[in-house]
């Protein structure tokens, strides 16, 4: 049962307030109490600059305190507020109303994760992968003599991996991935795009036992190179790229 | 083994199966259609060593890389220590039940024993 509030009636007129509006849907969902997830609707003013984010924090403050979402820098930095935005992975303080181009935004908790209570979901199998992968660099002389200096790079050896520096946690490539879906144990591509991340840096000796990693029964073999991982990440990271340069390392075509 | 070894072995059977099956099509064509299927056409076939030994070596790659689908889908289907070493190893076995069964028709027609 979908319940129709309006911010906009509640809120006295000011100058900048919106001529427009939208319908914002928002997910509820608390898996204690609920055998599945409602829609409650909310008619929300915008401007073209307001984020989906900031509709929902709007929602919080003016109507239902209750809605669950996690958010913290809403600057695209922290990847705390992923969430599925008219079905697509997407950050919500990175995602503007006015460019979605829809009159009705839907706003659910991302695919792939287990659901805390309506947007905020677990990350716990996320971090888990990451951690699995090694994400630091490993070398035998890590502890730098007095006399050393830090471990220099040429600007080309930087270029090899400098975009996969760029993954913020967010999730949103787990969430669009279709293999996450059925494989519960798969690796994913977060994980296997911060191997390469650390495989093509110039400064790590832990190719091999990264490799050994992911070449499991659930690893690096069980991406379809669908793509979508890279189609959401908003930060341009390039999952499937990784992953198949982490195949040539597998196969013999990369040294 | 490790994956990337069985993946190895699976781009290579998919690859090599489709050489030989091209060069098995082509060798259907030599004759007209219904006459290759004609039953002692077929039969006759398996008197042609070389041939025999493509056919075989059909069979096994075709298990091979069949068997290892197979069991790609089904890890991914479900997942569980149980249930993924009994897929593992149920499809190594169906694989050489299959490849056992096979080379039994083919040597047995080889050998004109059908």
């Amino acid at each position: 049962m979908a319940q129709v509030s309006s911010i906009a009636d509640e809120q006295a007129p000011n100058p900048l307030s919106a001529s427009k509006s939208v319908l914002l849907r928002i997910s509820r969902f608390n898996p204690e109490f609920d055998e599945s997830n409602k829609f409650m609707e909310f008619s929300v003013p915008y401007q073209k600059w307001t984020t989906v984010l900031e509709a929902i924090l709007d929602v919080k403050k003016h109507f239902d305190h209750s809605v669950a979402v996690r958010y913290s820098c809403r600057q695209a930095t922290c990847g705390s507020c992923g969430m599925l935005i008219n079905g697509k992975p997407r950050l919500a303080c990175f995602t503007k109303i006015s460019e979605l181009d829809s009159d009705v935004v839907t706003v659910e908790p991302m695919n792939n994760f287990p659901v805390i209570r309506d947007l905020a979901v677990k990350f716990e199998r996320l971090f888990d992968t990451h951690q699995k992968i090694k994400p630091y660099l490993i070398r035998d002389d890590t502890e730098l003599e007095s006399d050393q200096r830090e471990f220099l790079q040429s600007p080309q050896e930087l270029e090899n991996f400098i975009q996969f520096a760029n993954c913020i946690k967010c999730g949103l490539c787990n969430s669009a991935c279709p293999t996450m879906t059925t494989d519960s144990s798969f690796v994913g591509p977060q994980a296997l795009a911060q191997a390469y991340r650390y495989v093509a840096d110039s400064r790590d000796k832990g190719k091999d036992t990264r490799l050994d990693i992911i070449d499991e029964s659930h690893g690096i073999w069980r991406c379809h190179f669908a793509g979508s991982c890279s189609q959401v990440c908003p930060k341009g990271v390039d999952p499937a790229m990784g992953i198949q340069f982490l195949r040539g390392y597998l196969l013999g075509f990369r040294s | 083994m490790k994956e990337s070894t069985i993946m190895k072995i699976h781009y290579g059977t998919a690859l090599a199966s489709v050489g030989l099956v091209a060069v098995h099509i082509l060798m259907r064509l030599t004759t007209g259609f219904a006459d290759s299927l004609s039953y002692e056409n077929v039969l006759a076939n398996y008197q042609s060593i070389p041939y025999v030994v493509m056919l075989e070596l059909i069979l096994i790659l075709l298990a091979v890389h069949g068997f290892n689908g197979l069991r790609v889908i089904l890890l991914e289907l479900k997942q569980g220590r149980v249930y993924e070493k009994a897929v593992s190893y149920g499809c190594v076995v169906a694989m050489i039940v299959l490849i056992g069964y096979g080379s039994r028709t083919i040597i047995m027609t080889n050998m004109g024993m059908v």
